[in-house]
């Protein structure tokens, strides 16, 4: 019921195709093994990316969760505001919000052009 | 010596994955700038392209935290993230693992590192790789940084590992280039993400063309609270620059791009060395 775990779970699930297949069959079933409390495992069902950023999520960690599950860049951004919002301040860690909740940071260009690579 | 190439350059995911969003003139000018670096580096002929990430928990996590780790593999696979999100293909990407490992063997005379024989890419080494070696060429040495989960080393341990680099490098027959990659201020990956502190990261893009060691290493400005404060927690991948003024042994360097590209979520940098100079 830590931090930690959370982290750890994550982490595991980031880098290995193979739980990514079994978290996507039964969420539930793969965290098991991790010592997590009821709002750490909800939120990781969910996802619930507010929360787990409002938890303290090292942000590199947790923006590939969202990654994961398809959701997009200036929604993963949006979702953490909102987690801040209806949870109050990152609890612990580095990744803490030093900007308003309405400020925006990084507005968006859009192009017609196609990417880098 | 057998150092040919030093540089350091951004590698914000962002830079790739989110190329639509940024202004294309901007964007523009700084991807002719990332790969003019990149034919710079190629027309250096090196044997291997020694990449200094600060990684992002794709290999290493809080349970056994290297502060300095090197790879000894022939292969690479990376990057670990969704490809279609990054915008960069899954691949193997070579190494070499004869020239790693007597490259960490003569490290090893000077700083206490780790070494890995697994290694999975992320876009800190990613990104820059596919600017400079689009080809995927040249086998590649990966190095990380901590600059994730604190406690880190300090600036003065990161000095040392680039001078243990420096003399690896003089003591192999091999062309070696090293690119630090990161930074400089940033807030990535939180809701504060675009923020850049442009004076800042000139400031101390100064003190790394100059190669000042006292003003790169100044506890006043750059402890971790203090870059913490005023550069945010991406502002600690400062220590894979300084590694890489280090190992340049006082060369005087060059910055060839350096503007804030918000929605990339950094000052887009590219600057190099002048071997000649030393």
């Amino acid at each position: 019921m830590t931090l930690y775990a959370v982290q750890k779970f994550l982490y595991e699930l980031n880098r290995t195709p193979a739980l990514q297949t079994a978290y996507e069959e039964d969420r539930h079933a793969v965290l098991e093994p991790f010592d997590l409390s009821e709002e750490e495992t909800s939120a990781l069902v969910e996802p619930d990316i507010g929360k787990l950023f409002h938890l303290g999520v090292n942000g590199q960690i947790l923006m590939h969760f969202a990654a994961f599950h398809q959701i997009e860049w200036q929604d993963y951004l949006q979702r953490m505001r909102d987690g801040i919002a209806n949870y109050g301040p990152v609890r612990e860690g580095v990744y803490a919000m030093t900007t308003g909740l309405d400020d925006v940071v990084a507005p968006v260009q859009q192009s017609s052009e196609g990417s880098a690579s | 010596m057998s150092l040919v190439f030093a540089g350091v350059c951004s590698h914000a995911p962002g830079i790739t994955g989110r190329a639509h969003m940024a202004d294309p003139d901007v964007r523009d000018r700084f991807y002719d700038a990332f790969r003019q670096m990149g034919d710079d580096l190629r027309a250096a002929r090196p044997d291997a392209v020694v990449i200094i990430a600060a990684e992002h928990f794709a290999n290493f996590f809080m349970n056994n935290m290297p502060s300095f780790a090197i790879g000894m593999a022939n292969s690479y696979e990376g990057p670990i993230e969704d490809p279609g999100w990054l915008g960069i293909g899954r691949r193997q990407v070579p190494g070499n693992r004869d020239i790693s490992q007597r490259f960490i063997t003569e490290v090893m005379k000077g700083s206490d590192i780790a070494y890995a024989e697994e290694w999975k890419f992320d876009h800190g080494i990613m990104v820059p790789l596919n600017f400079l070696t689009p080809d995927y060429d040249i086998p590649v040495i990966p190095v990380n940084i901590n600059c994730q989960g604190p406690p880190l080393a300090p600036l003065e341990r990161a000095w040392a590992f680039g001078e243990s680099m420096r003399g690896a490098c003089e003591a192999m027959p091999e062309r070696i280039a090293i690119i630090g990659t990161g930074g400089i201020s940033h807030w990535p990956a939180t809701p504060d993400s675009g923020k850049i502190n442009e004076e800042w990261d000139l400031e101390f893009m100064d003190r790394w063309c100059r190669n000042d060691k006292a003003a790169l290493l100044d506890d006043d400005s750059y402890n971790d609270l203090k870059v913490y404060a005023d550069a945010g927690q991406g502002g600690f991948e400062i220590r894979t620059y300084l590694t890489v003024s280090a190992a340049a042994g006082g060369a005087q360097g060059v910055v060839h791009f350096c503007e804030p590209i918000p929605i990339f979520a950094v000052s887009c940098t590219v600057a190099t060395y002048d071997l000649a100079t030393v």
